[in-house]
């Protein structure tokens, strides 16, 4: 097998495992038990002037009575700037935040970068030039400058606050004895693809017309179209082992972070005759309990609802 | 330079982990200048050093009987690794399963949530107080003992643990170390909670070692679901209190006080914390006095045993879930039982957040009664403009204190802000203040525990913070001629107020008294006679 095609294979490899890896891991978790009630204000989709200052409807008077309202807008006030800028980050850890927002905001713009190319190698599939050369139609050019633009700014930002990432774990006695070897080998291991990313941009292929004509290879399954490159081929390499890997560790909190804010700390949903939730809760407090602890009585054969209910009788 | 605690450090067998260096610690704000030195810890008994382990920072609140042996001390161990298995099955834990793996397996050591918290911060920054450090400590035991390949992988994944007795014993006190007021998880910027780890690691040695603080266990939750109170207090006694307190808040107020018991069909069932009815009686008396004054139809239960009708305090919402289920449900059997409209919880922070909000998905059916603060009907009394108020009567400084289960935690944040800025003219807010503020050190049960020497750590590492605050909120009228009044809406953050107020003098040095809101309502009504509000209590 040619090295061509190994490299196809690994590249499908690591997209169903990254695809495969996220899909296992949201269902682990959206499948788990419903659970008591644990939210955390300001919660954002309050409405009005309480997402903003911490208020709920717990502050109305009969709020039972009163519809319950929910504001999309203000959720979305608090999580877009949430998701590009690491607000809570830069309010409450701005040494971090600087080396912390590069990083990420260099990964969102390097996933538009891989967007563009994919684009790109679409549009030269179906016969428009992506190029900045003299029969450039606009959207080719458009998508030629702004892949170039991005991918620059993306593999900068990237490369420079994952260097600083590293830096600071190294050598913040705060923060040395909470990295383990793995969470430097994260850092190593991004610093590394990009520094080849840089590298090969500059020698190899600095339109990114390479790695669009790969792309192209890989949407119509052409395995045997070479790779001009061996450090193309080894940044392709280490680019899609990277992405497959990334939601195997705790990095898996790009998309984890969904529950931890909709299903936790803003979940205020209250209990409703007849709902799902009294559902899911009356199938739950069936569950048999084994806590060995004198004062539950826990035998494996009462459930959590026997025990909840059960006088004590300690002395 | 200070010396720094590494999570590795809680499983070597060195006598004492640590301790806290009052040169560590931040200066003691104005005017308690630079020669002001906190009071010496008391020193730990002879039968306490011989009997209990005291190996995390010198003092203790659980009182851990040192094994006897190795093998006792392996039982241990193994009793603490099966609970650790149980926290993560949905059988035995689902009530957090989903939020404990989400904090377990996204955290990324950033260390935002340290700062944040004021045990930490008035430590001295000592490393065993990090939100973080017995969080990392239970994450490193999951991933070496239950996550699959563990044992081979987790040293280099997740860093090293060792499992032993001192880790153990370390961790069940470092459980305990905490007001689990959340403020740490309200910074994280993924949102790990790791105040709940903290929770649920005390579950952890609740529910499966019967390991738990008496103060919130054998004198609290257990001897409410006996005798119908933490406080001890049968139906008779607590009838006998209450009739006294009417007839002293007929005299006070000059109108007739009268509490209406076991009023069945009653709009309102009010479920005080039954510790004011024998620490702060004014209070009741004040609650009494407005609800009779606006016309409402309210109650008190006397229920005692199938349900828990006046006392409603729930401990278990700080170390058990069991505990917290049991309570919860009497609770609202006390108000089923009556058949009243709605339930109102009086000024007690974890007695709101654990009826209204933890309990609310397990008080199903006919238990599923409304539950409202006494703070938003007392709000609703005093703009309703059916009684007339004097703000002159009030006019002295007033700060409020934001208890953490009321703000952050469930969102009650303006009604007493309003009561606060339309009776008192000298009201201030503390920094921060709201979602933001700081527990008063006494959060998690901790108002209750003085035992050995743990109202010094208490006073001067968990309640300094709140002592900083306070002074810097009356910071322009230190003459203790002027007095002035703490607002704290809650009898726990109310006991830790007494107890920093007398630990540091702050009455005689600088006039500073404290008190409910219901007080400062009462003590502006018109119709009352004035002076509600008695400084020479203090």
């Amino acid at each position: 097998m040619s090295s061509t095609v190994l490299l196809h294979l690994v590249t499908y490899a690591a997209i169903i495992a990254f695809l495969l890896a996220v899909v296992i891991r949201f269902i682990r978790i959206n499948s788990m038990p419903m659970h008591l009630r644990w939210e955390l204000y300001p919660v954002a989709h309050e409405p009005g002037a309480k997402a903003r200052y911490g208020g709920s409807h717990l502050e109305e008077i009969d709020w039972w009575t009163k519809p319950k309202e929910s504001s999309r807008i203000n959720e979305m006030r608090y999580m877009i700037p949430e998701m590009l800028f690491l607000v809570a980050l830069f309010e409450h850890n701005r040494k971090l935040w600087l080396r912390s927002f590069p990083f990420h905001f260099g990964l969102y713009l390097l996933s538009g970068t891989i967007g563009f190319i994919f684009f790109g190698a679409i549009l030269e599939l179906a016969g428009i030039p992506v190029t900045n050369g003299e029969n450039a139609s606009i959207i080719g050019m458009g998508v030629f400058y702004l892949t170039q633009i991005i991918g620059v700014i993306g593999m900068t930002l990237a490369a420079f606050g994952s260097i600083g990432l590293l830096h600071i774990r190294l050598t913040d006695p705060d923060l040395s004895d909470y990295t383990s070897a793995n969470a430097i080998f994260n850092l190593v291991f991004f610093i590394v693809v990009l520094m080849i990313a840089w590298i090969t941009f500059i020698l190899i292929d600095p339109t990114y017309q390479l790695t669009r004509a790969y792309i192209q290879s890989l949407v119509t399954f052409n395995f045997a179209a070479p790779v001009e490159s061996a450090l193309l081929g080894i940044e392709i390499l280490l680019s899609v082992l990277l992405i497959a890997y990334i939601p195997m560790t705790h990095m898996s909190h790009f998309f984890l972070k969904w529950f931890t804010y909709h299903k936790i700390r803003w979940d205020d949903e209250g209990y409703t005759p007849g709902s799902k939730l009294e559902k899911k809760i009356f199938q739950q407090v069936q569950y048999p309990v084994t806590w060995s602890a004198p004062h539950l009585k826990a035998d494996g054969k009462k459930n959590w609802l026997d025990i909840a209910t059960e006088e004590i009788d300690e002395k | 330079m200070k010396k720094r605690v590494k999570i590795n450090d809680v499983s070597k067998p060195t006598a004492q982990l640590t301790c806290v260096d009052p040169s560590d610690q931040p200066p003691f704000p104005a005017p308690m200048d630079e020669s002001y030195t906190a009071p010496e810890w008391k020193p730990l008994s002879e039968k306490a050093k011989d009997q209990y382990e005291i190996n995390l920072d010198g003092t203790l609140v659980l009182s851990l009987p040192k094994p006897k042996n190795k093998e006792e001390e392996d039982e241990l161990v193994r009793q603490f690794l099966s609970g650790l298995e149980k926290l993560f099955t949905k059988e035995n834990n689902w009530t957090f399963l989903q939020p404990m793996v989400l904090s377990m397996e996204n955290c990324a050591r950033c260390q935002t949530c340290s700062d944040s918290c004021h045990i930490y911060e008035m430590s001295g920054k000592n490393d065993i107080y990090r939100p973080t450090y017995r969080a990392e400590i239970l994450r490193r035991l999951y991933f070496k003992y239950l996550k699959p390949g563990g044992k081979f992988f987790g040293k280099w994944r997740h860093g090293d643990i060792d499992l032993n007795w001192q880790t153990v014993s370390r961790l069940a006190e470092l459980a305990y170390r905490c007001n689990l007021c959340r403020r740490c998880a309200s910074t994280c910027p993924i949102g790990v909670d790791n105040g709940l780890i903290t929770h649920d690691l005390r579950k952890l040695f609740s529910q499966e070692m019967g390991i738990h603080p008496t103060e919130l266990h054998d004198n609290g939750a257990v001897l409410q679901m006996k005798v119908g109170s933490s406080t001890g207090m049968n139906p008779l006694v607590v009838k006998d209190n209450i009739e006294f307190i009417d007839e002293d808040t007929t005299d006070k107020t000059g109108i007739k006080t009268e509490t209406p018991w076991d009023v069945e069909g009653a709009d309102v069932l009010l479920l005080h914390n039954a510790g004011e009815i024998l620490s702060w009686p004014e209070n009741h008396g004040a609650f009494a006095t407005l609800f009779n004054a606006a016309g409402i139809s309210w109650t008190l239960s006397s229920e005692s045993q199938e349900a828990l009708g006046y006392d409603n305090i729930n401990y278990g919402l700080f170390y058990d879930d069991f505990m917290l289920a049991k309570v919860a449900i009497k609770h609202a059997k006390a108000a089923a039982k009556l058949g009243v409209k709605k339930i109102v919880l009086g000024e007690c922070g974890h007695a709101h957040k654990a009826l209204t909000v933890i309990a609310d998905r397990v008080l199903t059916g006919d238990l599923n009664i409304p539950r409202e603060s006494a703070i938003t009907l007392m709000e609703n009394i005093v703009s309703s403009g059916k009684i007339e108020f004097d703000p002159s009567r009030n006019d002295f400084p007033v700060t409020l204190h934001d208890p953490c289960n009321m703000v952050r935690l469930m969102g009650i944040v303006e009604p007493q802000r309003k009561i606060l800025r339309k009776l008192c003219p000298q009201f201030r807010e503390m920094t921060p203040h709201g979602v933001n503020n700081y527990c008063c050190g006494g959060g998690s049960g901790f108002a209750l525990m003085s035992g050995h020497n743990f109202e010094d750590w208490r006073m001067q590492v968990a309640s300094r913070k709140k002592l900083d605050q306070i002074l810097n909120a009356f910071k322009d009228e230190m003459d203790s001629s002027i007095h002035k009044y703490i607002c704290a809406p809650c009898s726990n953050c109310k006991g830790s107020m007494r107890d920093i107020i007398h630990y540091y003098d702050l009455w005689n040095k600088y006039g500073i008294g404290y008190g409910g809101i219901v007080e400062l309502i009462v003590n502006a009504m018109v119709d009352v006679k004035p002076g509600y509000i008695e400084w020479e209590m203090y």
